[in-house]
């Protein structure tokens, strides 16, 4: 499975849906590219400007709780982040993640720094904290998750199977 | 072995034994998306290749956040809704009908059903029983498209409730109370079971209140046995054919039990910026009220409205904060103008605005300025919440929001009653 590299871009706990795509925008919702610019406005006005592909979004606790909006993960995949890194996540966000091919990482933030260089090898579980020489685990996503992960997420999943076969 | 209720559907469901901690495929009784959710599965649906409804009278799409439309980009996402709707023969609730969770309440939720919706409320509809839960976009393409869907069955805590509620206080406080127990995440991917003999009394627009906000505790659901009481809403609402009776059995396995007397609540307040910032509303005596919103899926009921209008009836709302109103549906409103609850509320100074979600999110009717405080029924005060990040948004219930508005100060309603 694939390393990931990129720069970390720190955020605290509970980021909400609403800081990641607030409802004000929602007439944007239609034109992702335009709603992308936004990505996390609510929490760091400069993220979308600053984020290169393959970086990181690290958050503390409860990342991404709040609503069901799937545009939340999708701008963040949009905006080239590799994968999202965090002490814990809400359910539908964490879900909603995964549904569009974006890893979610579950593991100590906290040894993590805004702006640290991370090497995370997906296959092995491990994070390398580059700048810092921090070493991370992050535990291993629940098979059925795993399993729509593989596929780039549920739609391509259920293009190539047909249904679930996740039981 | 014995079974939580969230088992103890998904067992029903499937013909089978299951247990938390299973992963399952299960059929659904009913999948939805409304307008700032449904454009996306619409566009999922139609990327998929699908062609076909899994059953057309149980997918329903709800014109409710943006209703009407503030915006021309969201009256557009309205036309491809409604152009779906047409194309593909399923249900549609257009502008002006009410909040989609207020609909599945009144309408379409059974005990035993497996709701799902993509909207993080959709755990409204646990109060009549139901296994409902919130999810994405694509999630809920394909739960259109196939009828099914997969779940972690979730392990459950149970909320164990005796006592009644002292004059004052209501549902709201019980649930941001126990949101402030145990957190914002104090019950992410499990379910939050309600029972006890203070269940046996509790109403059903309590109940939906509760079920609403265990989202707001990180829960897949917030759920309730049926009985007595859901059989008499269920009969109200014209359907008494839905009734059947759902409980857990003696002996289910719980992740912990948690137990509150409801005697001992206060009027309960949710600070800026998260749900599980609580205190008393007598805490916050001196905080500057703006705006104070009376509505929403959460407390746009007529039990709700009742409530405020037994407080403001003959009195006027304080200069410098004004009152909106936003009955969840359009039978809300229809009953509050028959009682006259209408009048009451506009002679107080108070501003009606069309049911459905109003100034929750932040998109219209009621955005806050930069600056300005609002005393809001609704489930969420996150940063930006009600469309500017520049201002601050407190939950309480409909009394402590009636007692707000006369005041201009958040106010704990047991001093105006």
């Amino acid at each position: 499975m694939a390393t990931l590299k990129g720069k970390a871009f720190k955020f605290g706990d509970s980021i909400s849906t609403d800081h990641i795509v607030p409802g004000r925008l929602a007439h944007l919702r239609s034109n992702l590219p335009e709603l992308a610019k936004h990505v996390l406005e609510d929490a760091d006005p400069t993220f979308a400007r600053r984020v290169q592909p393959g970086d990181f979004v690290v958050g503390g606790q409860n990342f991404g709780l709040g609503s069901s909006r799937e545009h939340a993960p999708l701008v963040i995949k949009m905006a080239g982040v590799s994968a999202v890194l965090a002490k814990s996540v809400a359910r539908i966000f964490f879900r909603n993640a995964i549904n569009r091919g974006l890893p979610v990482l579950i593991t100590d933030t906290d040894k993590i720094n805004d702006g640290d260089e991370l090497e995370v090898d997906l296959g092995a579980g491990s994070i390398k904290d580059l700048t810092n020489g921090a070493d991370l685990i992050f535990k291993p996503l629940p098979q059925a998750m795993q399993a729509l992960l593989d596929e780039g997420g549920l739609i391509p999943y259920i293009k190539k199977h047909g249904d679930f076969k996740l039981e | 072995m014995p079974k939580t209720i969230a088992e103890k559907i998904l067992c029903q469901k499937l013909g089978r034994d299951v247990s938390a901690g299973e992963i399952v495929v299960s059929p659904v009784d009913l999948a939805f998306a409304q307008d700032t959710t449904g454009p996306l599965t619409v566009r999922e649906y139609r990327g998929s290749g699908f062609k076909k409804l899994a059953n057309k009278y149980k997918t329903v799409l709800f014109l409710d956040h943006a209703a009407p439309s503030p915006q021309a980009q969201l009256a557009t996402d309205h036309i491809l809704l409604r152009d779906f709707a047409a194309e593909t023969g399923c249900v549609l609730s257009d502008v002006g009908r009410g909040v989609c969770h207020q609909i599945v309440a009144e309408q379409m939720a059974r005990p035993g059903d497996v709701i799902v919706g993509a909207d993080s409320h959709t755990v409204t509809a646990g109060a009549l029983g139901a296994f409902a839960t919130g999810m994405g976009s694509s999630d809920i393409a394909v739960a259109f498209a196939l009828g099914q869907t997969w779940f972690r069955v979730p392990e459950s805590i149970r909320i164990e409730l005796k006592g009644r509620f002292p004059p004052g206080v209501s549902a709201k406080d019980l649930i941001l109370h126990l949101i402030g127990k145990i957190g914002a995440d104090g019950a992410t991917y499990q379910a939050l079971e309600f029972g006890g003999k203070a269940v046996e009394t509790m109403s059903m627009p309590g109940r939906l209140t509760i079920a609403n906000m265990a989202v707001e505790a990180g829960a897949k659901l917030g759920i309730f046995p049926s009985d007595a009481i859901t059989e008499k809403y269920l009969k109200d609402m014209g359907r008494p054919q839905d009734y059947r009776p759902i409980t857990p059995d003696k002996g289910a396995s719980y992740e912990r039990t948690i137990e509150i007397d409801l005697a001992t609540l206060e009027p309960t307040v949710a600070r800026p910026h998260t749900v599980d910032n609580v205190t008393l509303a007598r805490e916050l005596s001196g905080v500057k009220i703006h705006q104070v919103f009376l509505g929403t899926c959460t407390n746009g009921r007529l039990e709700d409205l009742s409530i405020a209008v037994s407080i403001l009836r003959g009195n006027k709302c304080a200069p410098g904060t004004r009152l909106v109103v936003v009955p969840a549906s359009q039978r809300v409103l229809m009953e509050a103008l028959e009682i006259g609850y209408i009048t009451i509320l506009v002679e107080a100074g108070a501003l009606i605005a069309s049911p459905g979600c109003g100034a929750c999110l932040g998109l219209h009717q009621g955005v806050l300025g930069d600056g300005e405080a609002c005393l809001s029924t609704a489930n969420r005060n996150f940063k930006g919440r009600m469309g500017n990040p520049n201002s601050f948004v407190y939950l309480a219930s409909p009394a402590t929001a009636a007692a707000t508005a006369l005041t201009g100060y958040v106010a704990d309603p047991r001093e105006v009653l």
